[in-house]
This record gives structure tokens, sequence and C-alpha cells, in this order.
């Protein structure tokens, strides 16, 4: 066991740490408001989106997201119109933009999905409740269907938040440096794979568990009315026998 | 109009292309996809019923053990998988083929790429049917268990009869997208070399430089595999429950 190899590789590999945030950060966010565009075109009446969003989905949950990054990245880059964007040249040539794009295309999907559930989830009677209480739909969906479905939702984006993290150490096969990235330089510098392996997988893992620690905080915060009140919590004490 | 033009060039290439030699060379990368996925599927079913037990038992240690094992391998990336059992396996072979002395002290004994890709698809394949077998295992009326234990069934008999057929009706949707996500996985043991889809596509994008057209076949095939196991999975689940139908 050599200790010092060890922690200098956890140190490489933990100082490529921000460059893995990034990227799951911005394509969380961006997945975010694409999933969110989704699923209000899915709710609304047109057919067209409905089949658009149907498409979309099928799409991108049916295909691996390798193949979403490797079309991104190396198939959009041969239309000469892409190419003389001006707009699109700078995103499209870069292959952290191509990975961000890529996980958020990749993610919206799944979201919308999750979204579109929780918005069915919501009772109805929650919603008629409000309407009787004359709530016009803005109030009523700012105030009862989408915190209600927001609360749903949550456990379900929690999993797809996990699978984006894992989702980042994509990135390496685009050239970008981040964990995943630097343990495979170290691992061919060195020849000693298990252990450089190792090191970033605890990394990933400790990640991970904290996010997943995060997200059951916060459900556990938004559940108030799920728990029960504190006097059923304290231990019932037996009567006393008194014969 | 460029745009119309591109297209245009690239739909008449694309014709050429993938009949001049590249088109079988993709059908078989599909086979080779398909070999991946049903070889992991296998290795995640004997791991993932197995660990499936351990997270059920009653003994502190096995279950501990299995829950390490679905939280470390659906928490890891799947590609760190892949190449710890690849460059990791590598690392193995050849230490211990140097210390035996069948090679020389500089040689290197590869991972076969097919054996380490599958392990590892199979090991994180067997993390997901583990929670899926868990999971039916929890739905099985408890009633039949116990109606089993009362006929003086044997601990095997009763896996046999009572538990497996019902675990297995009942993990068939679950199976369904486990199946789907191995699929997906198994595009990534093209970084270790296995000549399935993803890394034909790869070759014939890098040596044609069109790879716009062979990444979109590319995925266009996997869609086809995908969208293709969906009716067979909700036939199976039709046949395996043709016996519970809920009254209408």
């Amino acid at each position: 066991m050599d200790f010092n190899f060890y922690l200098s590789t956890m140190w490489s590999v933990l100082k490529a740490l921000p460059l893995t945030l990034e990227i799951w950060f911005f394509g969380i966010a961006f997945g975010l408001v694409i999933a969110t565009g989704l699923t209000w075109l899915r709710a609304s009446d047109y057919k067209l989106g409905e089949y658009f969003t149907r498409a979309y989905v099928f799409i991108f949950r049916g295909s691996p997201l390798l193949v979403q990054l490797y079309l991104i990245y190396f198939g959009l880059s041969q239309f000469d119109f892409v190419r003389h964007s001006p707009i699109l040249w700078p995103i499209l040539r870069d292959p952290m933009y191509c990975t961000i794009v890529a996980m958020a295309l990749n993610t919206a999907a799944y979201e919308s999905e999750i979204f579109r559930g929780a918005l069915r989830a919501v009772p109805v009677g929650q919603i008629e409740a409000a309407k009787a209480f004359g709530m016009s739909a803005f109030t009523r969906f700012r105030l009862v269907t989408l915190p209600i479905a927001l609360r749903l939702a949550l456990p379900a984006y929690s999993t797809e938040i996990i699978l984006m993290t894992k989702a980042t150490a994509l990135a390496s096969v685009v050239t970008i440096m981040e964990m995943m990235g630097t343990a495979q330089k170290i691992q061919h510098d060195t020849f000693r794979p298990i252990e450089v392996l190792t090191c970033a997988g605890v990394i990933y893992l400790l990640l991970n568990l904290s996010i997943a620690r995060i997200f059951a905080w916060v459900e556990y915060r938004l559940s108030p009315h799920l728990r029960p009140p504190p006097e059923q919590r304290q231990q019932i004490k037996p009567v006393p026998e008194v014969l | 109009m460029e745009f119309l033009n591109d297209l245009k060039d690239q739909v008449s290439t694309a014709y050429e292309l993938l009949a001049a030699g590249w088109g079988v060379q993709l059908l078989w990368g599909i086979g080779w996809t398909l070999a991946v996925t049903v070889v992991s599927m296998l290795i995640g079913a004997a791991l993932g019923s197995l660990v499936a037990a351990a997270k059920l038992s009653h003994r502190g240690g096995l279950r501990f053990i299995g829950e390490s094992y679905t939280t470390v391998f659906r928490g890891e990336p799947e590609l760190l998988i892949i190449y710890l059992f690849y460059y990791g396996g590598t690392q193995v072979l050849t230490g211990v083929a140097r210390s035996t002395g069948s090679i020389g002290s500089t040689d290197i004994l590869n991972m076969p790429s097919f054996l380490g890709g599958v392990l590892a698809v199979g090991i994180i394949s067997g993390a997901y049917q583990a929670e899926v077998f868990r999971g039916s295992f929890l739905a099985i009326h408890r009633g039949e268990l116990e109606a089993a234990r009362a006929y003086g069934m044997s601990a095997w008999l009763r896996f046999r009869l009572v538990i497996v057929p019902q675990v297995l009706r009942l993990a068939v949707p679950g199976l369904g997208n486990v199946w789907q996500l191995t699929i997906k996985d198994s595009a990534l043991i093209s970084v270790t070399g296995v000549a399935e889809l993803m890394l034909t596509a790869n070759k014939a994008a890098r040596s044609t430089h069109h790879s716009l057209l062979f990444y979109t076949v590319a995925g266009i095939l996997y869609l086809v595999m995908t969208s293709i196991s969906t009716p067979i999975f909700e036939k199976a689940e039709r046949y395996t429950s043709r016996s519970f139908t809920r009254p209408k």
C-alpha cells in the first residue's frame, strides 16, 4: 500500500471537481429550462405540442447519451451552415459546451416525464377546492398545483440528478479533463488503474451520497404534513399495573 | 438553401457508404451490442438475485454487503466501472502472469475486452436487477409464504414453487427497464474496443469523415432496439400475468 500515491491521486482528482460540478450544474440548469418548456407543451391542448414532446422523449430516452454527445460534438459540425454561424459555431466547437448541451437535452426528456407524472398526480379535490374558492387559473397554478406537483416530483427528480452526476464522466471521452478525464490521465501515466479508479470512485460516491442526503433533507422539510404529530412520536408509557 | 443542398449531398453519399460495406459492419455491430446486452443481463440476473437475497436476509452482515453493492454500483459512473474492469483486469492479469513467469517482465497481458466489458455492465445491471427482485419479493402476498410453510414445504421447495414463479411474474416490467438501461450502457464499452454498434459507428465516422451520418444511423439503430423491446416485454408481462387478470 503506497499511501502517498493514494493521497496525491485523490488530490489531483479533487482538483478537477470544480469542472465536474460546472458541467453538472449547467447541464441541470439548462435541462430544467428545456424540461419546463416540454412539460408546458405537453400539458397544453395543442395536438402538435403533444406529438413533438412524445417524439422528443422517445428519441432522447431511447438512445445512449454517448451517441447524442458524439452526434452533437462530431456530427453537427458537418453542416456548413453550423460552421459559418456566428452563434452556433462557438458553442458546438467547444467540447465543454457540447457536453452541457447533450446533457441538458438528454435530462430534459426524463425530467419532462417526471413533471408530467407529478402534475397528473395532484389530487383533483385540491384543484376543485381552489376553483370553488374562486381562484384564477394562474393563482390556482401558483398556489395549489405547482407546490404540490413539485413536492411529488422531488424523489424522481433526485434520482435524475444523481444520474446526471454519473453522466458528467462522459465528458472525458470528448477530451474534457474533469474528474474522470484526470483519473484516466493519471492511470495512463502510472499504469495503476485499480488504485487511481478507486480514488476517483470514492469521490464520485461521496458526491452522490451527499446529493442524495441533501435531497432527503429537502424532502423531509417539505413534508411536515406526512410526519406524525410530535406528541405521538414520544413513546407511550405503559399503564402501570395496579393490581 | 445551403442547408438543403448539404442535406441532399449527405443522403446521396449515405447510400454509397452504407452499400460499400459499412452497412454490413453496422449490422455486425448490432449483433455484438445484443450479445453484450444479453450476456450482461444474465450475469446481472445471477448477481442481482444473490444481492436481493442478501438485502432481504435477517443477518446484518449480509444486508450490509447487499446495501453496499447496490449503493456503490448504482452511484458510480458506468464509465468508471468499465475502466476499472478493463484496465484493472489488465493490471491484475499482467501481475499474475508476470509473477508466474508465463510472460516476460515487460510484457502486458490484456484483459479480453468482451469479458471485461460484459463483467462491468453485468455488475451494474445486477445492482439494478437486485432492486427489482427485492421489490417483487416484497410484493408477494405474505399469506402465500405462510401457507407454503404450513404445508411443510422445505426452503428449497418454497423457493422453487412459490417464490421464483411469482417474483419473475412481478419483476417483468422492472426487468424491461433494466434491459433498456443495459442496452444504453453497452454503448459505453466501445471504449474498451468491443466492436459493438457504437465502436463500429465511431470507426466509420473517423475513417470516412461522415460523422453526422454514422452517428445518426447508430442513434436510429439504438432507437429501433429499445423500441422493439418495449412490446416484447409488454407481451411477456401479459403472458406471465395471464392468470392474474383483474376483474374489469
